[in-house]
């Protein structure tokens, strides 16, 4: 089988904190482009998901940091965070270590990527399982991309990451979704957090919705931190995302500022190739 | 050097409970273990979260350490802009405070 399902979201730990704080005008039709993405992800019937995240040192630190990392374990638990401060409750989430080490073995042929057989999701996994997989009963496969700690892995690369696990996935007999989740741009956990800049984070995904390979991958560090933050070197995962799916283009949903989520409220979609489709 | 070893004492209280105990059992024979500077361990033993936001902690590990310390969400954003007013911008890292720490939805 293939990728049956491609898409990105947003991430913010405010999305389930600080839920009631948000403009009802903006996060109702928020949450209805989720609930819409949630819908089209299960109407492709996947037989497990892979969430590539960019993870805030729940499981990496600098003392042995990979650009790449993917989960090979039949369980994860998560959240790492105070499930009453993230109001997402503690849990078991299922994995599956054969797909994982599948994935892995064929990923590893053009991409050098960490596996971790332990894994605690924080809030950029938790957050986007909470709104598509609530029952939280769908296997899922991790895949972090060092957005933290730079040196960081460069945007080509990312793309890079991303057709090397759409290769491993059309190898796999398995029916497999993807989500990739992190902020556009944004300044979260500094006394800016609810800075946001409208018109980049539409520029960044109209290159997305366009899959325009090397405008995704222009963006120098400098120019991101400069214009998105520090939060805004999160593109990665949503740049993996357009790799796993080049050739096809995509969809907004929805993408519009949401302050007291530190970041745009945002989905979108990649309209995969025919045969999927058909098999579908 | 200190601020990564800085870094890792609050990455290890996020995550291990077994730290977090260690914590409170023995704070002192925690922060002795982590050789840090006499400013990181007094901003630790003061529970000064802006400090070490000025400091430069890394902002997602600060952000729920700050948690895990009991600060709300809005006193954690004013202890930030309070210490940037205080001891002036950030001093590493990537998350150093843009126009002056105004704005924000706090």
């Amino acid at each position: 089988m293939s990728l049956v399902f491609a898409g990105i979201m947003s991430h913010g730990p405010g999305m389930t904190a600080r839920a009631e704080r948000a403009d009802p005008a903006v996060r109702e039709p928020f949450y209805a482009a989720l609930d819409r993405l949630r819908e089209e992800l299960e109407r492709s019937r996947p037989d497990a998901l892979i969430v590539i995240a960019a993870e805030h040192f729940a499981n990496f630190f600098m003392n042995n940091m990979p650009a790449y990392a993917i989960g090979m374990a039949d369980e994860y638990e998560g959240p790492i965070e105070d499930p009453e401060w993230l109001r997402i409750e503690r849990r078991t989430i299922p994995g599956s270590a054969d797909l994982s080490r599948r994935i892995i073995g064929k990923v590893m042929e053009s991409v050098d990527v960490a596996y971790a057989e332990e894994w605690k999701f924080d809030h950029g996994i938790m957050v986007p399982l909470n709104f598509l997989t609530p029952r939280f009963d769908l296997p899922v496969i991790p895949a972090n991309i060092n957005c933290q700690g730079p040196p960081l892995t460069p945007l080509s690369r990312a793309y890079e990451f991303g057709r090397a696990i759409r290769t491993a996935c059309d190898a796999a007999p398995e029916r497999i979704a993807l989500i990739g989740t992190g902020g556009i741009s944004h300044w979260p956990a500094t006394p800016n957090s609810g800075k946001i800049n409208t018109e980049w984070d539409q520029e960044f995904l109209r290159r997305w919705a366009a899959n325009d390979r090397s405008a995704l991958t222009s963006y120098t560090d400098a120019e991101t931190l400069r214009d998105a933050g520090q939060g805004g070197f999160e593109i990665r995962t949503l740049t993996a995302v357009a790799g796993a799916c080049e050739g096809s283009s995509g969809e907004v949903w929805f993408c519009e500022p949401i302050p007291i989520f530190a970041t745009s409220g945002f989905a979108a979609v990649m309209n995969l190739n025919a045969e999927a489709r058909a098999a579908a | 050097m200190t601020l990564y070893r800085l870094q890792k004492l609050l990455y290890e209280l996020n995550r291990d409970p077994r730290v977090q105990e260690a914590f409170a059992a023995n704070r002192e024979a925690l922060l002795s273990e982590y050789r840090l500077s006499k400013e990181e361990a007094d901003a630790i033993r003061s529970d000064d979260v802006g400090k070490l936001y000025i400091l430069g902690v890394n902002g997602q590990i600060l952000m729920h350490f700050a948690a895990w310390r009991g600060l709300a969400w809005d006193q954690y954003i004013q202890a930030m802009k309070d210490a940037l007013a205080k001891h002036g911008q950030v001093r590493a890292g990537i998350y150093a405070a843009v126009e002056g720490g105004e704005g924000g939805a706090v």
